[in-house]
């Protein structure tokens, strides 16, 4: 287990490097940047050519990105074109980003699970049918829709929270936020859960537990939900991706500078220091959710082993 | 029974948040002080210096804390003397700057003639990097210290057209007449900077620091900024609050929602769609009023298609088929207005804003419009394309509208094809390289309310902003007669002018843009500027 | 999934009713508990065997007699159907012209032979709706078939043969998986120049296809380990027999769930690049793009009609696509035969 750990953890020396050039070049792809820094105005070439000096951007790719890699190891990220360095960005952006997505993670998993499992042993009844209906319902309203209308409805209407997060972002002002950017995961958890659990609950391991005479609570819990839990586990490794770098939507509602809205912008106004070093950070979030879901598969299903 | 009872934990712990969250957040709303505004704001998208800003949001605040040689009125949008006794001149190139007495930084040291003109050749000098450089262009030895071409050194760091003659005193030297120069120098560009400045600008950009009505106590980048009332300010327009907290949002809608629950005096920007809802929310408490800015759309006149007698009645056709009265009622709800000529309301009709100038051309005519575009040989290869950027400032509905207006005259579903561009430095950098095929967007937010701004650096031989590729020696040569003359003669001939533009149509009108802003029952006086940015020193905290 | 509603009464045999070749599971299984049974209610299930199922049919043809049995197949495969005859001939239900509009009646709500309404342009919601299922129909679906196949071979081969093998496809992956959306949109679709649905599914499948790999790749990870996979490679089945005939018909469940909610997600991703400039373009409608018009700038507080019809087509959509993925996985479980 330790030398796969060790293993794991090596690897991700080349997934950084392959994603740092990867970004690099696509943000290169996208053409100068300086053309949009003068508003509506044709840059003044002089200008145009310093600015762009300024940020490397006069210099061939490859050498744009050794410099980039070297500045890096030297803890200077580079700065954004409104002369804020990257890692203050990030040092506002990642705080409250991982916050949310915790909150969301664990309104999902909680509401997702429970759901699903509900689901998947009555199913065809009012539960599962109610699922089916939210997971339409989700998935066709976008989540700006949902958004809004709620943060209307609780921050206007019966003003319960504040419809705007604070810059500090404290955990209770990120709960609606939470639930909003997690509804439609939480669709796609029930749904798997109740597959999962339906396709388990006749397993022989399932019968040998019931005719043991275990009470029922605990067949489920013990028995049927850790087996079934698997590929929810997958699903929420993956999901941390999307709760963190997609949360654009959630965001801009809620009034969050977080890595969503910054790589938006940063995408948008064509800044690769900032897309690269947030989309770095993030390969790194996700290596380290994969190596914990892989090393969870072993805790849920003691079959599986890892050299 | 592990997972179990970790589950009902997790639930019991989110429903408590919930609760205690629910009874935190209704008691608090926000850290309003007593006589303290609170507004929105906007990331600026450049560090916040006189020279480096060119939009709203960074402009705000500049606003607040600098005060030039002149300030425009918001009321009539005038360029009266703040900083400067007097600004005198006999041939409309050369000026004498006298400054008033006793005008301070909001850190004790004295505004002095070297204030401007050191922070004028520092927004000058190419190496300095600042946008908005070419404010200065006018003064001589600006080509000195801004070579044109790129990668050239400058030959020197200060204008030759600038002297300090004593402390309140300096002059300056024009490379060209320029009758309504001192007219301009209300923009923020023209700021003077404090010492402070040129010794440690790293600290000065965190906490700037000016001669305006407000200075900066607080500033929390990308988040927000507090302001407080300059005690000593010496201008006439002092603060009547005793300060303003700027808060950034990242969506105009949320900085709505928030000013409904309260938590937000003065949101300006509301969304077109919203304003239908402004009525009803906010109990009329809104603004709707002109600001300085045009949309039309260009054409690129350096393709061949596009020149000659024929094209210009095929975009005069073009002109007349779009329906701007539905457009900006129906999409806009009044919130823009039709546009008859290419300046703006706010300069007023002293100021060369000549309503009904575009006569025909800009109303909608379904019938003239086909026949014109028939008689200049239909459109150009059978269709045209609208092309905008569409990341921000929500341009996709009225491209739509127009495209769909032309095509219904037209009968045609296929006359006019929406093309948009996915970022705006990618849209600019088109125009740039004059890769434009069909028509385009082109926005233009004044810089100074003075018609030579909405017509000069859009329509004269090679000018900056002259994205159609326009040239026309009649026009240019009136304008530098207008430049040359004085002050309301001058006006006089920049309005001849355009009417030079209007016949050739390198562009066409489209709407003027108005602001909007909505504010909370704690505050009256709110009116926007000319910028459409809340005049924050005449608002009163009840 | 309400599938119990729609199965006929004449259909559902008594649970027990297949108890004489295999032991029902809900029977023996959580039987005196009251609502377990409803998970083993073999239903469907239970009648194909004793309706004596022939040897000689392997397990995809028994999957295939499954779902022909199967209402909820039936009824999901009539939906399609439906769907995919709107999308060749949006005109035979919808006869105006969807593109022209009239802004005079914007945002206008239902009239006589408009009973849908207008939307911000004053075009007629009903003729728009019905012509956007091309698009989005088109889009959705080779978009889910797309990332379900690259992701699911990708992700399958990587649980299947471990080790380093693994170790690659995973890191792959995982670069893929750090491409923000709008960034991976712009780029690519500034390179294809192309028009139509293509390059947008191409953008979807590229970015998309990470999630269905790691679903993929859990999935057979943990079907690898089951006896009945050892027992096969113990006789010496080969990879490829193995993977096909023991693994895949297991692991395809979580794969199925997924991305057919994925194809929903995808409609309004599809908007999302429009928005940007860089999907599907006028004169092309889509569902996606009348979503997000709804959403823009609140319109649909004022006219909640210009979201409520392409969101309900957009639903029904989904629902059928569910409604398929079940009956298919069902009929792919041999636990439920």
């Amino acid at each position: 287990m330790g030398r796969y750990v060790i293993r794991r953890l090596f690897q991700m020396v080349p997934v950084f490097i392959g994603t740092t050039f990867l970004i690099f070049v696509m943000v290169y792809a996208l053409g100068d940047p300086v053309a949009g820094l003068f508003g509506d105005r044709a840059p003044d070439p002089a200008t145009a050519a310093l600015l762009r000096e300024e940020f490397d951007l006069d210099k061939p790719l490859w050498q744009q990105y050794l410099l980039y890699l070297g500045k890096i190891f030297t803890g200077d990220f580079g700065t954004a074109f409104n002369g804020r360095p990257v890692t203050e960005l990030m040092a506002t952006a990642f705080p409250v980003t991982v916050r949310l997505m915790l909150v969301a993670l664990v309104i999902e998993m909680v509401a997702g699970i429970l759901l699903g499992v509900v689901s998947g042993l009555r199913r065809g009844r009012g539960v599962d049918t109610s699922v089916l209906l939210l997971t339409l319902l989700v998935i066709s309203v976008p989540t700006f829709v949902t958004g809004a209308t709620l943060q209307f409805l609780l921050g206007v209407k019966w003003p319960l929270v504040n419809p705007a997060v604070s810059a500090e972002a404290p955990l209770g002002e990120l709960l609606l936020p939470g639930l909003v950017l997690a509804l439609v995961s939480l669709a796609y958890i029930a749904r798997l859960t109740r597959t999962s659990v339906a396709e388990n609950a006749r397993a022989d391991y399932v019968r040998t537990a019931v005719s043991k005479g275990l009470p029922r609570r605990r067949v489920v819990t013990h028995h049927l939900l850790r087996n079934s839990l698997i590929p929810v586990v997958t699903f929420l490794g993956t999901d941390i991706g999307s709760l963190m770098a997609g949360a654009l939507v959630t965001e801009r509602i809620f009034n969050i500078q977080g890595v969503g809205y910054q790589l938006y912008q940063g995408v948008l106004r064509q800044n690769s220091p900032t897309v690269v070093g947030f989309v770095t950070i993030l390969v790194l979030v996700f290596l380290t959710a994969n190596l914990l879901v892989d090393l969870l598969y072993a805790v849920l299903d003691p079959r599986i082993r890892y050299a | 029974m592990r997972t179990a009872t970790r589950v009902t934990g997790a639930v019991a712990v989110v429903v408590t948040l919930a609760v205690v969250t629910a009874a935190c957040s209704s008691g608090a709303t926000g850290s309003g002080g007593s006589e303290v505004v609170r507004a929105s704001w906007g990331d600026p998208q450049h560090p916040l210096e006189p020279a480096n800003t060119n939009e709203v949001q960074g402009g705000k605040v500049l606003d607040m804390i600098f005060r030039g040689l002149k300030r425009y009125d918001p009321r009539t949008g005038k360029a009266v003397d703040a900083v400067a006794e007097s600004i005198e001149t006999e041939d409309q190139r050369n000026f004498t700057v006298t400054l008033r007495k006793g005008w301070e930084f909001s850190d004790g040291t004295p505004v002095t003639a070297e204030s401007f003109v050191d922070a004028w050749n520092y927004g000058a000098l190419v190496t300095n990097n600042q946008v908005n450089s070419y404010f200065f262009q006018y003064i001589e030895g600006y080509d000195d210290v801004h070579p044109e071409e790129e990668g050239a050194e400058p030959t020197a760091r200060t204008m030759s057209g600038l002297k300090v003659k004593d402390d309140r005193t300096f002059t300056v030297r024009l490379n060209q007449k320029f009758s309504q120069w001192p007219q301009t120098l209300g923009y923020n560009a023209y700021a003077p900077l404090p010492k402070a400045f040129f010794e440690d600008r790293e600290a000065w950009l965190r906490k700037p620091v000016g001669n305006g009505p407000y200075k900066i106590d607080s500033y929390a980048r990308g988040q927000s900024m507090t302001l407080s009332r300059n005690e000593n300010y010496s201008g006439e327009d002092k603060a009547r609050n005793e300060g303003v907290e700027l808060k950034v949002y990242t969506d105009s809608n949320t900085a709505y929602t928030d000013l409904q629950a309260g938590n937000l005096d003065v949101a300006d920007d509301i969304p077109a769609s919203q304003l239908k809802n402004a009525e009803r929310d906010l109990n009329g408490r809104y603004v709707n009023q002109p600001a300085g800015i045009l949309q039309t759309l260009s054409f690129p006149l350096y393709r061949e298609e596009w020149q000659g007698e024929r094209a210009r009645k095929v975009r005069q056709g073009i002109s007349m088929a779009i329906d701007r009265q539905r457009i900006t009622e129906r999409i806009y709800h009044g919130t823009r207005i039709p546009a008859t000529d290419l300046t703006s309301p706010v300069l007023g009709p002293d100021g060369g804003y000549a309503e009904g100038l575009c006569g025909r051309t800009c109303a909608y005519a379904p019938e003239r419009a086909r026949r014109l575009i028939e008689e200049g040989g239909g459109l150009p290869g059978g269709s045209i394309t609208l092309t905008s950027n569409v990341d921000t400032g929500s341009h996709r509905q009225w491209l739509d509208a127009v495209c769909n207006s032309v095509n219904n005259v037209l009968d045609d579903n296929d006359a006019c094809r929406v093309r948009p561009v996915g970022t705006f430095a990618d849209y600019r950098r088109d125009i740039a390289a004059k890769e434009m095929k069909g028509m385009f967007r082109a926005g233009w937010q004044m810089d100074y309310p003075l018609i030579q701004n909405f017509l000069q650096p859009l329509y004269y031989t090679d000018a900056s902003s002259n994205d159609s590729g326009y040239s026309s020696e009649e026009f240019d040569e009136l304008v530098d007669r207008a430049n040359a003359a004085d002050g309301p003669e001058a006006v006089g001939i920049f309005r001849e002018a355009q009417k030079i533009v209007l016949q050739d149509l390198p562009a066409i009108p489209l709407w003027y843009q108005n602001g909007t802003a909505g504010y909370s029952d704690r505050v009256k006086g709110v009116r926007l500027n000319a910028f459409s940015v809340p005049v924050f020193t005449d608002i009163e905290v009840a | 999934m309400p599938e119990s509603p729609l199965r006929s009464p004449s259909e559902e045999p008594p649970a027990l009713g297949g108890a004489s070749v295999a032991p029902a599971p809900d029977g023996i299984g959580i039987g005196p508990v009251e609502d377990l049974p409803a998970v083993g209610r073999p239903g469907r299930r239970a009648h194909a065997r004793p309706r004596g199922r022939r040897r000689t049919r392997g397990l995809w043809s028994d999957a295939w007699h499954d779902l022909c049995r199967n209402p909820v197949f039936g009824i999901s495969a009539l939906l399609i159907l439906f769907l995919l005859v709107v999308s060749v001939w949006p005109g035979l239900i919808a006869s105006r012209d969807p593109l022209s509009c009239d802004l005079g009646r914007a945002l206008d709500g239902p009239a006589p032979g408009h009973w849908f309404g207008f939307d911000a342009q004053g075009c007629d919601v009903y003729t728009r709706t019905v012509h956007g299922a091309r698009a989005s129909v088109a889009v959705a679906v080779c978009a889910t078939l797309g990332t379900a196949l690259v992701g699911g071979v990708l992700g399958g081969l990587a649980g299947f043969f471990e080790g380093w093998a693994d170790g690659v496809l995973s890191r792959i992956t995982d670069i893929f998986f750090g491409i923000p959306m709008v960034l991976g949109g712009l780029v690519f679709l500034a390179m294809v120049k192309a028009e139509g649905i293509w390059p947008v599914v191409w953008v979807i499948v590229a970015l998309g296809w990470p999630q269905a790999a790691r679903i993929a790749r859990g999935s057979v990870i943990t079907v690898r380990q089951n006896d009945f996979v050892q027992a096969a490679r113990a006789l010496g089945a080969g990879s490829t027999r193995m993977l096909v005939r023991h693994v895949l018909p297991n692991a395809v469940a979580p794969v199925i769930v997924v991305t057919t909610i994925a194809l929903g997600t995808y409609v309004a991703l599809e908007a999302t690049l429009s928005f940007l400039g860089i999907g599907l373009q006028p004169p092309t409608v889509s569902w996606g793009v009348a979503i997000s018009d709804a959403s823009s700038g609140m319109q649909f507080r004022n006219a909640p009609h210009i979201l409520l019809y392409p969101a309900a087509a957009l639903s029904v959509t989904v629902l059928a696509f569910i409604m398929l993925g079940d009956a298919v996985r069902d009929a792919l479980d041999p636990k439920m035969r």
